[in-house]
């Protein structure tokens, strides 16, 4: 019975993959003649029968523990490489598959309704299933190159949509930075695979991690792996120095934004990082490195938030800050904590995306939080909806970014005092930003363009649905794992995870003292406390009346997201320009140009003067044979 | 030692009508030269107890070839002196490279030992009664394929030889 | 017939060798300095001739009954080449009025 059901959920895992393939190729292949309407019914459909699927599969791992590995075919196979075509699923990318699936699925409904009227509605719903596919692959892996295949792939779709209206070159330049960006950090990835050939001989997730648990700490080649492994991660999931493309990335339609760049793929950083937990807690200073990107990018890109204008650049700033937050835990040594807070960003992220997208439906592609406010009375379901994200996302009880917070606060607490309040102070820079966002565009008085426009109107219930399932999510996902403060029984979600990150913990015990629970309350009721007064001094200031206009001094430099897209302008993009420059005039047309030329005019000369030699005379050209046989046959003679 | 007289006997036949090959102005008396060469070279052949090839070179050569040449000759009517001036450039070029390659190939039979090849039992091989068996048992096939190759070589020369309609 | 020669072997090989090369070597001038082509075929003839001696003087002192085979290929395979070589230079001389080599140089570049 039990092996019945193990085969069952191999051919089932297998399905998984199929499944958006499929939705790719049947909408991809027949854009031209499907239906505008149906093809976004396909791709939900698809994706719904993988959210079944992940749900059978989710409750076999969390019953048996049991990981399904499956091996679909031999990919790569000579000399001593085996490379098998083969996906696992165990509790890890169960848990990634329910996001992936679950708020892939919600995004695609949302989609049908924000998609509706656009001419390459088709195209749109092929990018998105070939995303689904790829993230699955990414996800469902069992070696570091099929994981990299995934890796790339997510990344060519999120090129594909951020580019998807394609006829605007602002956003055509957008995904071109996004992909190049992730090159960058992919480089690092591709070596960081290499080395670990070189030093395990083999890719398998599961056996690198036996063979790498019998290493010594802090080996240098572990270190070139992890820092390789984390290099693709920094890439992927817009850390410092590699961020910047994420809020350009904000150009593609708003559920591109919602799905790929807040909930699944900017995460898929932190899941390989957790998927290969046991090289990373081996090397110490990459762990101290991962800490340090995420602290600086979660408080730059946090403080970069509170001065944008732009609704989804908040947002993406805000995702950002988060995957900062999660890096910090993954610095930290809570895996599970990052696990925890990457699933429950994913539902408030999303949702605030969906209710973003929903507000920029409503005022016509308006995206300047400047020109909108008083929407609460017109969109009165989004403002409640945006509004249950914020309250997520703030980390204000008992909404789910409460526990994932807390989860990883704690753990920053144990680890020292003054950890626990940088990560505190990150925290509470979140809800500065979310609320500022939500009183100037929801609050504050009705601004001239908001008067003018009579079409202001609340999004249909195919989009609303999903937002009201996700904002659902947002308030209840966090009671599967509360703090042990107020109930050490309920610990659902670490107990899920215990087994993936067993080998880890046991390699490296805690070393944080117990805090005693005074320390405990005041860590959790003074930043509650904070959080109510920045609530209300942010209602008083953005609420009432317009946002100053002239900023000051640090200020500036903060809108101006700290001048680094303008830094690296300089220090890259310039320089790359006139050294292109250089080797284009220079080199190109004086040096290899000129030596070419010369090439094929020295040939032609002399081809001009050899071809005299055949003058057609058959009797010199006999005695020319005849006096090279003889000097064939006299140097065989003297040889 | 007749032998070896007889040897250097038609050695210096064939030599000498081989220069007149060259030497003659009037290219039937070239041919006649020629055929003089291929008379001594059969005499070689039985020297050598080679009586099959002997028979089959006068045959073939002095035979069926001569008489093409003679015919070509006469077809195309080139009995004449001086058709053909020759500059003395050439000539000396000729002789020149004619001595070298000489002087090259005896040279090279310095570096070969010829003891490995010597024989001291009078060679039977040569006689029809062998050869025959030789050539119909072991090279019955390509022996075969010349019959083929002979037809063809016969339309060709029929298709060339063929005046164009036009 | 057969026993007609009983002292081959007093001939010593190397006699043979020198005697092809001079004819061999006497077919290379006349096919250099000849600018009849019927003549350039008739050296050619002697340089094969030539090297058929060689082929079948290095036979019989090998008892190896393969040079002879050899050379009874070689006449077949000459006899042909004569046959068409000749209908070839009819051809040629119909069509040129003429069999100088310095004068049919149309493979000229």
């Amino acid at each position: 019975m039990v092996m019945e059901s193990f085969s069952f959920m191999q051919s089932i895992s297998f399905l998984l993959l199929l499944f958006p393939l499929l939705g790719f190729l049947a909408i991809g292949l027949f854009q031209k003649q499907l239906n505008k309407k149906l093809s976004g019914i396909i791709a939900s459909a698809f994706v719904f029968l993988n959210l079944i699927l992940t749900f059978i599969l989710f409750w076999y791992v969390s019953t048996t523990n049991q990981s399904v590995e499956t091996n679909l075919f031999d990919w790569i196979k000579f000399a001593n490489i085996s490379i098998p075509f083969a996906i696992t699923v165990d509790r890890l990318s169960a848990l990634m598959l329910l996001v992936v699936n679950g708020v892939g699925f919600l995004i695609h409904v949302y989609s049908i309704g924000y998609m509706k009227g656009d001419d390459g509605v088709n195209r749109f719903f092929s990018y998105m299933n070939l995303f689904i596919f790829f993230m699955l692959i990414l996800v469902l892996s069992s070696n570091y190159l099929m994981l990299f295949i995934g890796w790339e792939g997510v990344g060519l779709c999120s090129y594909l949509l951020i580019g998807f209206w394609y006829k605007d070159h602002a956003n055509n330049n957008a995904a071109k930075k996004a992909f190049i960006m992730n090159r960058i950090g992919d480089l690092g990835f591709l070596i960081g695979i290499f080395m670990m050939f070189h030093t395990f001989g083999t890719l398998n997730i599961s056996e690198v991690a036996t063979k790498v648990s019998l290493m010594p700490s802090g080996s240098t080649a572990l270190l070139v792996i992890t820092f390789g492994l984390f290099a693709g991660a920094i890439g992927k999931s817009a850390q410092i120095p590699l961020f910047t493309w994420l809020p350009d990335a904000m150009a593609g339609p708003t559920p591109v934004s919602a799905l790929i760049h807040a909930a699944t793929m900017v995460t898929a950083g932190v899941y390989l990082v957790a998927r290969s937990s046991v090289l990373f807690v081996l090397s110490p200073v990459t762990m101290n490195f991962i800490l340090i990107i995420g602290i600086f990018t979660a408080l730059i890109s946090g403080l970069i938030a509170i001065y944008q204008n732009d609704i989804k650049k908040i947002l993406a700033y805000s995702t950002v800050s988060q995957l900062g937050f999660m890096f910090m835990a993954l610095g930290l040594g809570s895996f599970s904590g990052a696990m925890f807070h990457l699933t429950t960003h994913a539902f408030f992220k999303a949702l605030l995306f969906l209710a973003a997208g929903s507000v920029i439906h409503a005022l016509n592609q308006e995206q300047d939080i400047r020109k909108m406010g008083g929407l609460r009375k017109k969109i009165p379901f989004t403002f409640a909806l945006f509004a249950v994200g914020a309250i997520a996302i703030s980390g204000i009880p008992p909404f789910a970014g409460f526990f994932s917070k807390e989860m990883i606060l704690s753990v920053a607490y144990e680890h020292g005092m003054g950890m626990g309040i940088i990560a505190t102070f990150i925290s509470l820079l979140t809800t500065v930003y979310m609320f500022r966002l939500l009183f100037v565009a929801f609050y504050k008085p009705e601004s001239d363009a908001v008067k003018t426009n009579h079409h202001i109107h609340e999004s249909p219930k195919v989009m609303l649905i999903p937002m009201a399932v996700l904002a659902l999510l947002s308030m209840v996902a966090g009671f599967v794992q509360i703090p042990a403060l107020f109930s050490t029984n309920v610990n659902v979600f670490e107990n899920y995870l215990s087994p993936i990150f067993l080998t880890a913990q046991q390699l490296v015990p805690a070393s944080g003292q117990n805090l005693t629970v005074l320390t405990e309350w005041l860590t959790l009721l003074i930043p509650l406390t904070i959080i109510a007064i920045l609530v209300y001094m942010s209602y008083v200031r953005f609420a009432k009346d317009r946002l100053p206009s002239e900023l000051s001094g640090i200020q500036k430099v903060m809108a101006n997201k700290f001048y680094v897209d303008e830094i690296y302008d300089f220090c890259f993009v310039k320089p790359t320009e006139k050294l292109s420059l250089f080797f284009r005039e220079t080199v190109d047309q004086s040096i290899i140009n000129r030596l070419i030329n010369s090439i094929g005019n020295s040939t032609l000369y002399v081809g001009g003067r050899i071809r005299l030699l055949q003058t057609g005379n058959v009797g010199f050209y006999l005695i020319i044979m005849v006096f090279s046989i003889i000097a064939i046959l006299f140097f065989n003679l003297i040889r | 030692m007749f032998q070896v007289y007889l040897f250097l006997f038609l050695s210096c036949v064939a030599l000498f009508s081989a220069m007149m090959v060259l030497l003659s102005k009037k290219p039937i008396h070239s041919v006649l030269y020629l055929t003089l060469t291929f008379f001594a070279l059969a005499g070689h052949y039985i020297l050598l107890n080679a009586q099959f090839l002997a028979v089959v070179h006068v045959i073939v050569y002095a035979g069926a070839i001569m008489v093409l040449f003679l015919f070509t000759v006469m077809l195309l009517n080139l009995n004449k002196e001086g058709q053909f001036p020759k500059t003395t450039l050439v000539k000396i070029i000729a002789a020149i490279a004619g001595g070298l390659l000489f002087v090259v190939l005896i040279g090279s039979l310095k570096s070969f030992d010829l003891a490995t090849v010597s024989n001291p039992a009078v060679s039977q091989i040569g006689l029809v009664k062998n050869l025959g068996k030789t050539l119909f048992s072991q090279y019955l096939l390509p022996f075969e394929l010349s019959s083929i190759l002979f037809l063809s070589a016969m339309v060709g020369a029929v298709m060339l030889g063929k005046k164009d309609k036009e | 017939m057969e026993t007609t020669v009983t002292q081959l072997q007093m001939i010593p090989l190397s006699y043979y060798i020198i005697f092809c090369t001079a004819l061999f070597t006497i077919g290379v001038v006349g096919v250099l300095v000849k600018r009849n082509a019927l003549a350039i075929f008739m050296s050619v003839e002697l340089m094969l001739n030539s090297a058929n001696l060689l082929l079948a003087a290095f036979s019989a002192y090998r008892n190896d009954p393969s040079g002879q085979v050899f050379v009874f290929f070689i006449m077949v395979v000459a006899a042909a080449e004569i046959a068409i070589g000749l209908a070839l230079l009819v051809v040629v001389y119909r069509s040129s009025r003429t069999i100088d080599i310095n004068i049919l140089n149309r493979l000229k570049w």
